[in-house]
């Protein structure tokens, strides 16, 4: 069988083959935010969260 | 003192919500009387009984109520909303106990078989999934549904969005675990691994699963809190992710209206891949997502220290998220599933190794500078414990993920000894410390009844773990090395049923585990209710405390 390459198959296989790389990408985006040295202040204010409510 | 009165309505809620209910008692009475098979009439007649009920309760309640809706905010404080949080506590515990007991008889039925008393609504095959979906659906979803309304009211500083919303997801969702609790008695199944329940049971759930989420989310839209706290983040988790998982493993084409049979659109591999698609997720977004949302407010709560380090909760959250989801095919292993799927679900359960320690590391380091503590606050020993069985059983679940530790594990007793170090270890300890928490917070009370008691719990069930996990163990490996061993001649050497015989101690040992593990659980019940009816009302803080102008 030949592969016939049409706009149909080659958006469906980089769709397909996409998102690995995409995932990846935003995880490491996450991880980045996670560590950014300027969000510090604010996720060590946000750990003490359950301990001044009310 | 007068009040100006305001004319007093119905909302669009209760004024709707009443009329779908009994456009819906009519719908079933209907049902009932054309049903095919009794058990759909019967189910049928149920729901036709209880949306009347819904129906009288909720214009009494209208009756019983002031003009206006309760407010948003008393003296500047957000006025919480308890009554539904202390409905699902309540209903844990019922549930849980009950789910113990079935447990512990059909543990009891393995090693006596007579305890069948040959019916067939005691046989192993229907009360098998009455305490699956019992402990798991019942206990655990109250538990999580109570934590999730408490804990997102609490880290937002907002009252739980909706007035009957929050009551229609706590009694709807119980109501669900009746209909399907029922009918697994009856003999109701559509034979999927804890989905048994039948398309009329999982369109239900559907309707109740969704108000949830819409009452989380809006509650997390009109919050006073910037940041939306790592524990609303993991009970979203849990809660999209159930929805997705319930729609995408039930699609199924019911041979009539009028009876519960149906039959499951997806068919062969697909529909086993389908399967374990959901049912290693309901693990990892029911049984852990959800719990974990525990652990992140109730150690640090408990503990009084802020969580160890925030920025890991974070990478454990978004590592769990795109990890998990991959790791299903590990149940079907040498199965009819190309080999590549298989590998693929091995890979993703290694990996989540490096996530699922990340998180207990964070969970127990949060205790540092109140280590003290555990000697003397039981509760928190219960809560610490209870990571520690999370680090140990997702240390086991990737290892019995690898293709060659399975091909011994696979089918045999070493499974539910894992599931147990899970499900008694972790999830129970960390729901029985959350409800040792929730209940006095939630009916105002300076403190648990007893906490001699709770020590009690603590050490019989920790016991019966014990009794429960080694008995599995020994069990499961004797088990899969019995039945892979050959003679000189090359056949096997054990009959099926010698292996079986040979399962007959550990039952036993195991059913004695299980028999603590339920007393513990009676002890926790008794201490509760105690806390509850005798317990010293906590002092309401001043509030008239307000800064010069």
């Amino acid at each position: 069988m030949k592969a016939i390459l049409t706009v149909h198959n080659l958006a469906s296989d980089l769709v397909a083959t996409i998102w690995t790389p995409v995932f990846v990408a935003i995880f490491l985006a996450i991880i980045a935010y996670a560590f950014w040295p300027r969000n510090k202040a604010a996720f060590d204010k946000a750990a003490h969260l359950p301990l001044r409510e009310e | 003192m007068s009040q100006p009165s305001i004319s007093k309505s119905m909302t669009i809620g209760e004024s709707g919500l009443a009329v779908v209910f009994a456009v819906t008692a009519f719908f079933c009475v209907i049902a009932s009387a054309k049903a095919l098979d009794a058990p759909f009439a019967f189910h049928a007649a149920l729901s036709a009984a209880a949306s009347v009920a819904a129906v009288f309760v909720i214009v009494n309640r209208y009756f019983e109520r002031p003009a206006a809706l309760p407010p948003q905010e008393i003296n500047g404080r957000p006025n919480y909303n308890m009554g539904p949080i202390k409905f699902s506590a309540f209903m844990a515990v019922f549930w849980g106990i009950a789910g113990f007991l079935v447990g512990l008889i059909i543990a009891s039925q393995l090693a006596w078989p007579a305890l069948n008393f040959d019916l067939p609504w005691t046989s192993f095959g229907r009360l098998r999934p009455l305490h699956t979906s019992a402990v798991i659906f019942a206990f655990g979803g109250n538990v999580l549904i109570a934590t999730s309304f408490y804990v997102v009211q609490k880290s937002c500083r907002a009252r739980l969005a909706g007035d009957l919303a929050p009551w229609f997801v706590v009694v709807g969702y119980n109501f669900f675990i009746l209909i399907a609790g029922t009918g697994y008695l009856l003999g109701v199944t559509q034979s999927k691994e804890y989905a048994e329940p039948e398309w009329y049971a999982d369109l239900w759930l559907t309707i109740v699963w969704v108000v949830y989420l819409l009452v989380f989310l809006a509650t997390i839209f009109k919050r006073k809190e910037p940041h939306i706290f790592v524990a609303n983040w993991f009970y979203l988790a849990f809660i999209v992710t159930i929805a997705v998982l319930h729609l995408g493993n039930n699609p199924a084409l019911p041979v009539s209206v009028f009876g519960s049979k149906s039959y499951v659109a997806w068919g062969g591999i697909q529909d086993a891949m389908f399967q374990w698609w959901y049912g290693h997720n309901a693990v990892g977004f029911f049984l852990t997502a959800g719990f974990l949302a525990i652990m992140y407010y109730f150690v640090p709560k408990r503990a009084e220290r802020p969580i160890y380090s925030y920025r890991l909760s974070i990478v454990h959250f978004w590592a769990l998220i795109f990890l998990y989801i991959w790791a299903g095919p590990h149940h079907l292993h040498y199965t009819a599933l190309p080999d590549w799927t298989q590998t693929l679900g091995m890979t993703f359960s290694i990996m989540l190794w490096m996530p699922s320690w990340g998180g207990m590391i964070n969970g127990l380091m949060t205790l540092s500078g109140a280590w003290d503590k555990l000697r003397t606050d039981p509760v928190l020993r219960m809560l610490v414990v209870s990571v520690a069985f999370y680090g140990m059983s997702t240390f086991e679940g990737p290892m019995m993920s690898i293709k060659v530790v399975n091909s011994l594990s696979h089918y045999t007793d070493w499974t539910i000894g894992h599931v147990h170090s899970g499900a008694l270890g972790w999830v129970g300890f960390v729901s029985f410390g959350a409800l040792y928490c929730l209940v006095p917070w939630a009916w105002n009370r300076k403190g648990l009844y007893s906490l001699k008691l709770v020590n009690w719990h603590f050490w019989v069930a920790t016991l019966g773990i014990v009794l429960y996990i080694s008995a599995m163990w020994v069990s499961g490996i004797l088990q899969g090395l019995m039945w892979r061993a050959y003679t000189s001649l090359g056949f096997l050497e054990y009959s099926f049923i010698e292996t079986v015989e040979a399962m007959h101690p550990f039952y036993i040992i195991r059913a004695a585990g299980g028999g603590l593990f339920l007393i513990g659980s009676l002890i926790m019940a008794y201490n509760l209710w105690m806390t509850v009816r005798v317990g010293e009302a906590e002092v309401q803080m001043p509030v008239a405390l307000q800064p010069a102008e």
